[in-house]
């Protein structure tokens, strides 16, 4: 038990450190890029989950990130006051509607971001079953191509469609009320408590999915990962291990979409872009697929560098890079065990060996 | 007439996937990117050199960063995972993307028309299209049946198919399977690039223009059977008309989704291609 909880509490120091580091230096405008970084380390360890625990690869993740972004968005910019009916008097009777000033003095009834939160995830999940049924029985290729698909139909539809901004996205969405005076805000006034709450989720989903991985589902998943019709044979239901995990890992990608976009203030429909989705996997393959550690270290360092424009024009240049490297010498993921054996090996083995193989 | 004109795009590239496919037992996510390739090649070539010239000199460019690809990327490596390959051609997918983004820039580029121009049309029994099509439709043709003789009637074609057929029986026939593989990456390579070349008069084309072409050709290749060309150039034409009419009932911005839609739908319910037969598709690796 200690040994397990011992990495999640050396990571929570690690976080405090950074945070302390900053306050020191004076340069806690870093902090704002640690947040986001927080959140899409959210979409990655439930990604590494699904790829690396459940052995099957999602390219259409950015999808679900963005299901969830926009129908948060939308509930809390949608003007109801603009719209009224009896279904908007009965929400707004039992405490469901906000109302709040919007930019040009008028007055907005929009909401609840807690009701719009859990609409997106609902949505989420009823969209992921609906998907990861018939997906999850396709392999290699297929599988790829399907999810891919997904998220290219996802990325179309908030491009085309008209209530949800188009090329220009939504924004100006409210921030998120927690209870004790706190929010998910953009404001800066309110950017330490921020960082503690983005990182204090994902410390929080890190714990879950480390007792999953240690539980008996986690051990079901080992053995579908490994060989598919053994664990099936054993009495593993395989499909539905495979599917609840798929919307898990959806889920953890939607709630990451729904909180950002608050923090933010607004999404658009890059988030939803195939690049993100290839990113998301580009970290879980470096971060050693099967290892929610490596995805998660991973995710803090490339984000952050990403997100604070280290790699310039060359962003997605780089993400592409660090996934085919990654795949041509260490297919199994960088950080793990055993790294430099393997690696010999993959650089000795030269063409002429193969051939007389 | 739009349909069958995308149509035909969509069923080079669904070719271009078969050759590889067949020889490799891989889906080359970054076939797309040769069309694109193919197409700003010759746009930037044909600011220098007359427009028939800037075409052949794209088509052998393309081809040899084809054959680049397969020897760098490919060829070393022991017996790949499906999954690991998908990735590694979408990061080759990304990697050419990105140059062609610092190259070229986000510019739209297109070609001008091969005979007349954009405003002209032929009378053809009464009915007045665009010269372009004619060009896109017969030069389409035209790459299908060159094909067709280069695999039954010339020994590196023969050599091909045995190699697709099964790989070992064809090494012990002293076929350097490797070198066929690379091969199949120039063909198509080159049958990608031409067809970026025919379409961008009409279709234009950007640095990012690879993806969905690559994607719509992956349905062709999926709604004819994986592996079969024939096949792949009727399917073809069933994606353009129906994409064609999906634009009359819902808004244009929705094309893309339409076929991706249509893609989902024959993997959920018939993977094997509906001119595909499900036995034949079992024996497959994928």
């Amino acid at each position: 038990m200690a040994r397990r909880y011992l990495p999640v509490a050396a990571f929570a120091g690690l976080i405090v450190a950074i945070q302390l580091a900053t306050f020191f230096t004076g340069t806690a405008f870093h902090l704002t890029q640690l947040t986001m970084t927080a959140y899409y380390s959210l979409v990655i360890v439930g990604l590494c989950m699904l790829i690396g625990y459940a052995g099957q690869i999602s390219l259409g993740h950015a999808g679900f990130f963005a299901i969830g972004g926009y129908v948060t968005a939308f509930l809390t910019t949608f003007n109801l006051k603009l719209h009224p009916g009896v279904f908007v008097s009965l929400l707004s009777k039992s405490g469901m509607l906000v109302a709040r000033p919007d930019a040009y003095g008028g007055s907005l009834l929009t909401v609840h971001p807690w009701l719009a939160c859990a609409a997106a995830i609902l949505l989420t999940v009823v969209i992921a079953y609906l998907v990861g049924g018939p997906v999850l029985k396709l392999k290699g290729h297929y599988l790829a191509m399907a999810t891919l698909g997904f998220g290219i139909i996802v990325y179309r539809m908030v491009l085309g469609t008209g209530f949800l901004g188009a090329a220009d996205g939504i924004s100006d969405v409210p921030g998120f009320p927690l209870p004790a005076g706190l929010a998910i805000t953009g404001n800066s006034s309110a950017r330490v408590s921020n960082y503690y709450l983005a990182w204090g989720l994902v410390i929080l989903g890190m714990a879950l999915l480390l007792n999953l991985v240690h539980s008996r589902v986690g051990r079901a998943l080992a053995a579908v990962h490994g060989a598919e019709d053994a664990a099936g044979a054993m009495g593993i239901p395989t499909a539905r291990y495979k599917l609840n995990t798929f919307v898990l890992s959806a889920v953890f990608a939607s709630l990451a979409g729904v909180l950002l976009t608050h923090y933010n203030g607004g999404i658009g429909p890059s988030e939803a872009g195939v690049m993100k989705s290839v990113r998301y996997v580009a970290i879980v393959a470096i971060g050693g697929m099967a290892n929610l550690w490596g995805a998660l270290s991973m995710s803090l360092v490339l984000n952050y560098l990403s997100l604070r424009g280290y790699f310039g024009t060359y962003d997605d240049a780089v993400f592409g890079v660090i996934l085919l490297l990654i795949m041509l010498f260490a297919p199994d993921g960088l950080l793990r065990r055993h790294l430099l054996s393997d690696l010999k090996r993959a650089v000795s083995r030269n063409p002429a060996e193969e051939e007389a193989s | 007439m739009a349909g069958i004109t995308y149509g035909t795009i969509y069923a080079i590239v669904a070719i271009g996937f078969n050759i590889i496919y067949n020889a490799t037992g891989i889906i080359n996510f970054a076939q797309g990117e040769f069309v694109m390739l193919g197409g700003m090649t010759a746009v930037t070539l044909n600011q220098f050199i007359p427009l028939p010239l800037a075409i052949l000199a794209a088509v052998v460019i393309t081809t040899i960063v084809g054959a680049f690809i397969e020897i760098v990327f490919i060829r070393w490596l022991h017996k790949p995972s499906v999954l690991r390959m998908v990735i590694i051609t979408i990061g080759i997918s990304i990697l050419i993307r990105e140059t062609a983004l610092h190259i070229w820039g986000e510019s739209v580029k297109a070609l001008p028309y091969f005979t007349g121009s954009s405003g002209s049309s032929i009378n053809l029994g009464g009915v007045y299209i665009s010269s372009q099509i004619l060009w896109v439709v017969g030069i389409g043709a035209l790459v299908v049946a060159a094909l067709g003789a280069f695999f039954n009637l010339t020994m590196l074609g023969r050599q091909m198919r045995a190699c697709a057929a099964n790989r070992d029986a064809a090494r012990l026939c002293g076929i350097d399977a490797g070198n066929m593989v690379t091969l199949s990456f120039m063909v198509s390579a080159a049958i990608g690039a031409l067809g970026g070349c025919i379409i961008c008069p009409i279709t234009y084309v950007q640095y990012d223009s690879g993806t969905p072409l690559a994607i719509k050709g992956f349905t062709v290749a999926i709604l004819g059977g994986l592996g079969n060309s024939t096949a792949a150039v009727g399917a073809g034409m069933i994606l353009g008309i129906l994409e064609s009419f999906s634009i009359m009932v819902l808004p244009t911005a929705y094309k893309e989704a339409i076929s991706i839609a249509i893609l989902l739908a024959i993997l959920f319910v018939k993977p094997s291609g509906i001119f595909g037969s499900a036995e034949a598709a079992r024996l497959k690796e994928f």
